[in-house]
């Protein structure tokens, strides 16, 4: 383990450690803390560029400890050869790193509302990010503390969610897509509307979710994917109430064992994730349709309740460390935001369409934003209807349990009528 | 006729139940770049291998069990000190007691965890701390093992002879050395079931730690949190070590338990 950290820090970090350390330390002596000058001292080889093996050195722990609270599978771990993020932090600046993974917004909001977890770094997507804006939960940046900050390339700057970009810092991006498989698909897929084709029937797949949902019948209809009309939500909820009968299953991460076992033909997910399928089957393409996508982005930001938050800094600077963010999108297989970092990642992926799609592909993207929340709730219904068939469904249900209620009544009511006549 | 009939509908529950492990163990040697579930693609370690190096999944591997065995061992005295108090109780106040037992395993996980949730989180913003944590955890999962402890120890409590004790403390045994020489052997069946039954109760509960963890993370968490990618293969070949584990355990166990069982009919003999 740590022989192979040293190797990864020779052949890759030359000097870095003691530039980031430096930083950290540098603020710590502002602060006037005591021990600070003992530490330095500790630390001053890093500046000197010619013993750069020196400086790979770990840094003395200093007690403090991070609570990191990220998506699940989303950062380089140490296996597969790849850079343990988190252990080469803790090396660097001896900041502990308690790293722990959520599965979707809507539960990092719920553990966050309902209080008792005291996070310093969360990665929320876009929309995620607007509401806890809206909501004053999240801390502003303190943007002298992120150099690294530079390296984000202009475009993913000011971002709708973070219009001023004061309180995020972009992580990953990606794009929604369809993947398709061209042994049973013959055609080039170019539109969304191939989820709705009568020749697929059976085999297509459909997002779990409703705002994924909703985006794709809304790009085929031309609407806006962050509309507050209610007709046009029912437009919506309409189509996807007519595809209904052909989609074989909503599923969400499903959708990778049934498109290699070529249960289904086409599906829609993330550009991220599914790459993998991409990259490692000969006949399984991914294609944006020409309708236009979904562009998310996960964005690091600080909890307005965080108790360390020059250190949740210090982990955010890092991860956008070029080098740092690099390695670590070559794990994930996300799209780093920085172009200094293609530099360190693998060619294949860097040059692979399903993970850069080109300018002209994102430019007809759309990106969430946080919704009010009587329309939330309003998708939510007019989803629940459509996957489910309507409202004329759960009518059977009642019905069913009044039967079931019905049938216990009689029995009950027979049972004492015949204890009556056998007592008389 | 009828004993073929019957063999086939043992190895047809077998079958039933131990079908999706085999597949699990199966898939855990799969040889794929792509993780997949379904498709076999040769055999390999590598998910071991990479189950090996993998730090969070350790990590959260290793906290399920410390939480596991703590609130298992804690909850088993608890709720046998509380079963022989229980048992020594009069009537009315027994029932009252065992009803107030039984409430927590009626009521619904996601009721208890909420609740505990919510009671922590106001105990800890109290004292002044900031989060929840191992320690909630040990709590919330101490709570929920214990009434199925005690249902477990009462029974054999009942079936004891109240009047060995007694007999006991007639022939000059203090009360302390006859609890642990009289009644704890012989009520020490229901402590075991006790035991184990908190301990597996504890490894697999999502629901309760869910709401009560605040910045740890559990195994089930941790497997949960997968979804949006995929669920690796790794945790096909960590559910594998820990199936082979307790089974070799379980076979220990009943082995020795048949020597034991052995030994005083040879005596006998």
């Amino acid at each position: 383990m740590t022989g192979r950290l040293a190797f990864h820090g020779r052949e890759n970090f030359h000097g870095r450690g003691g530039f980031f350390g430096s930083g950290v330390f540098r603020r710590k002596r502002l602060a006037g803390r005591l021990g600070s000058l003992f530490l330095g001292l500790l630390f001053l080889p890093g500046f000197l560029p010619v013993q750069t093996v020196q400086a790979q050195e770990a840094v003395p722990e200093r007690g403090v400890t991070i609570n990191v609270y990220n998506w699940g599978e989303y950062i380089a771990n140490g296996t597969d050869d790849s850079l343990d993020v988190n252990a080469e932090f803790t090396r660097r600046t001896g900041i502990r790193v308690n790293y722990t993974t959520f599965d979707s917004n809507e539960s990092l909001y719920s553990k966050l509302v309902g209080g008792g977890a005291d996070y310093d770094v969360i990665i929320p997507s876009d929309y995620m990010v607007s509401r806890l804006i809206h909501e004053n939960m999240l801390a502003e940046l303190d943007f002298s503390n992120i150099p690294n900050y530079q390296y984000i390339d202009e475009s993913f700057r000011n971002a709708d969610y973070d219009p001023e970009n004061r309180y995020s810092v972009p992580y990953t991006w990606g794009v929604v897509g369809l993947f398709y498989n061209t042994d049973y698909i013959e055609e080039e897929i170019t539109s969304w509307n191939a989820l709705w084709d009568d020749r697929y029937a059976g085999k297509i797949l459909m997002f779990d979710n409703p705002r994924d949902a909703f985006a794709i019948a809304q790009f085929i209809l031309g609407q806006s994917v962050n509309t507050t009309d209610e007709d046009e939500l029912a437009e919506a909820a309409a189509l996807l109430k007519q595809q209904k009968p052909l989609v074989q299953a909503y599923v969400m991460d499903r959708i990778f064992d049934k498109m290699e076992s070529e249960e289904a033909w086409i599906a829609p997910y993330y550009s991220g994730d599914a790459a993998i399928l991409a990259d490692n089957s000969e006949n399984i393409r991914f294609v944006v349709p020409e309708e236009g996508t979904n562009y998310f982005v996960d964005a690091m930001c600080i909890p307005a309740t965080s108790a360390h938050k020059a250190e949740a800094e210090a982990y955010i600077n890092f991860l956008c460390d070029p080098e740092i963010a690099g390695e670590n999108m070559n794990y994930v297989g996300y799209s780093t935001p920085e172009t200094a970092a293609k530099a360190y990642m693998d060619e294949e992926i860097v040059k692979s369409p399903v993970h850069y799609p080109d300018e002209e592909v994102l430019a007809r993207t759309q990106v969430f934003v946080n919704l009010p929340e009587d329309i939330g709730k309003l998708i939510d219904r007019l989803w629940a209807e459509a996957k489910m068939g309507g409202p004329g469904e759960s009518a059977v249900l009642v019905a069913i349990i009044l039967g079931f209620l019905a049938v216990y009544i009689a029995i009950i009511l027979y049972k004492r009528h015949k204890r009556k006549r056998e007592l008389t | 006729m009828k004993k073929i009939s019957g063999r086939i509908y043992t190895f047809l529950i077998f079958l039933f139940l131990y079908a999706p492990i085999l597949v699990l163990i199966v898939f855990s040697f799969n040889d794929t770049e792509t993780g997949s579930r379904v498709v076999w693609g040769g055999f390999s370690l590598r998910w071991y291998q990479k189950l090996s190096e993998d730090r969070l999944i350790l990590e959260a591997l290793r906290n399920t069990l410390l939480i596991a065995v703590v609130s298992a061992v804690v909850s088993t005295v608890l709720g046998t000190a509380a079963a022989i108090g229980i048992n020594s109780m009069k009537r009315l106040p027994r029932r009252i007691m065992m009803n107030i037992t039984n409430f927590p395993m009626v009521n619904p996980e996601i009721v208890t965890g909420v609740s505990l949730m919510l009671l922590f989180v106001s105990a800890v913003r109290l004292l002044g701390g900031r989060s929840l944590g191992m320690g909630s955890l040990f709590a919330a999962h101490i709570t929920f093992c214990l009434p199925y402890v005690i249902l477990s120890v009462l029974p054999k409590l009942r079936q004891m002879d109240p009047n060995l004790y007694e007999a006991a403390q007639d022939l000059g045994c203090p009360p302390l050395k006859a609890f642990f020489k009289v009644v704890l052997p012989e009520i020490m069946p229901g402590i075991v079931t006790g035991l184990i039954m908190a301990f597996t109760l504890s490894i697999d509960d999502f629901v309760i730690s869910y709401f009560t963890s605040g910045t740890t993370q559990t195994l089930p968490i941790y497997i949960y949190s997968m979804t949006r990618k995929r669920i690796s293969p790794e945790i096909n070949a960590l559910s594998t070590v820990l199936f082979v584990a307790v089974m070799v355990l379980l076979i220990i166990i009943n082995v020795r338990n048949v020597k034991e069982q052995d030994r005083p009919a040879k005596e006998e003999v």
